[in-house]
């Protein structure tokens, strides 16, 4: 308890910024990967063949490398804080994984849907974004909540690039108190505050989607 | 003579010191692999079947770990718990880490197997005279495990890539072991990070290969 009154403020600093990036990271990994999704169910083959390699590419290789590759060598012709390279990569990797959410939303809508739009004369973008995107999203709702679960807790990533967030904290109180247990208990009570709630929130929304079907 | 081209990076040694790296990798994926499958089984029936507090237990501290971040583990597994007198060479440590972690993700997948079997299957087997236990393993399971296989899979992949962070507590694996090539010369960052990329890319578009090839002739 000694030990959370002492570097109470420290805590807090860590979990701002883990929030923080994880609220960049969610937002930016939102648009990017309904990007990404459209991309794919497109009917133009660049389109589909960039999604595609887009999200296999980063689904299959680990988000430590990705944070690597920004920091250590992106870095160098773009100035960027570690904060930022950790943020970035997160927002790309977790990009790819909101992609696949997505496109199994948009291929889960009956394509009369789609054409019904367009027999109606709504461009192709028009009826995506009026008419497909809207109930994409809902059914998707569950699976893009597990991924924001995934980027909280993959945002300690910014620990090993310097990133000033909660893990980053966690790692300099254990060296400094020494007291390893209690400093690595309360940053996951920290990191469960955010993941726990939702996830039960996820669980109670896809109950309720199954009584429903 | 001093010429420091690109694939300087990749001479006999570094590749010798890279390689072993992807064995210790490979290593700690494989055992990680076979413990959490047996832990997540047993943790997914104990939440499927449904005992008074014991599964609502047993749900709860699995949902606690789901929800931490895995880098927290490994840190609590190797520099905390020695304070209470557990002593783990990093190694095992890493594969205990690894296995609480990803065998807590599948019994989620194991338990939401089960629950997809209908329920007229097991009362058809108990009717036909099995008892709780043969039903579950000779006619639900068996059934469960195969809509399972290609989240499991998915989950596989994420372990794999996972190992990854085991180098913050100075594990010899292979992204540990680019990071101390690299550290030999600058010029090495972006080779050593591309031939990664590569590797980890390879072992795990292979086995996202294999779940495609399930979930085609499976479903």
């Amino acid at each position: 308890m000694t030990l959370l009154q002492h570097y109470w403020p420290v805590f807090i600093q860590g979990f701002g910024y883990t929030l923080l990036a994880s609220f960049i990271a969610l937002v930016g990994s939102l648009i990017l990967g309904t990007l990404f999704a459209i991309m794919q169910v497109s009917s133009m083959k660049w389109a589909r063949v960039f999604g595609d390699v887009y999200v296999q590419i980063f689904r299959n290789i680990p988000l430590l490398i990705i944070t690597l590759f920004l920091y250590l060598a992106v870095a160098k012709v773009i100035k960027m804080t570690g904060f930022m390279a950790g943020t970035i990569g997160l927002m790309l990797y977790t990009s790819a994984f909101v992609a696949e959410s997505v496109r199994a939303g948009i291929l889960s809508i009956d394509n009369g849907q789609m054409e019904g739009a367009r027999a109606n004369g709504l461009s192709f973008n028009q009826a995506m974004r009026y008419i497909v995107l809207p109930q994409a999203f809902r059914v998707a709702l569950p699976s893009l909540g597990n991924q924001f679960i995934n980027l909280v807790k993959n945002s300690s990533i910014l620990a090993f690039v310097g990133g000033l967030d909660l893990m980053y904290q966690g790692n300099m109180v254990a060296a400094t108190s020494f007291d390893t247990f209690t400093t690595y208990i309360i940053i996951g009570v920290f990191y469960l505050v955010i993941t726990l709630p939702l996830s039960y929130y996820i669980q109670y929304l896809e109950r309720h989607l199954k009584r429903k079907a | 003579m001093v010429t420091l081209g690109i694939f300087d990076a990749f001479n006999g040694d570094n590749v010798n010191y890279l390689l072993g790296g992807l064995g210790i990798t490979v290593g700690v994926s494989i055992i990680s692999v076979i413990l959490s499958l047996l832990a997540g089984s047993i943790i997914g029936i104990i939440q499927f079947e449904k005992i008074p507090y014991f599964s609502t237990f047993v749900a709860t501290i699995n949902n606690i770990i789901r929800n931490l971040p895995l880098l927290l583990i490994i840190f609590f597994v190797y520099f905390a718990l020695p304070r209470l007198g557990v002593h783990l060479p990093i190694f095992w440590a890493t594969v205990i880490a690894m296995s609480t972690f990803e065998s807590a993700m599948l019994a989620e997948i194991v338990r939401g197997g089960l629950e997809s079997v209908d329920r007229g299957q097991f009362e058809g087997a108990r009717a036909n005279g099995l008892t709780n236990g043969q039903t579950m393993f000779y006619i639900v399971l068996p059934q469960a495990y195969k809509k399972m296989i290609p989240p499991i899979i998915s989950q596989l992949i994420s372990l794999v890539k996972d190992t990854s962070l085991a180098s913050g507590i100075v594990l010899a694996e292979l992204t540990y072991r680019g990071q101390i090539v690299y550290a030999q010369n600058t010029t090495y960052i972006v080779p050593i990070l591309v031939v990664l990329t590569l590797v980890y890319f390879l072992l795990n578009y292979g086995l996202s290969l294999i779940a495609k090839w399930f979930d085609r002739h499976l479903a």
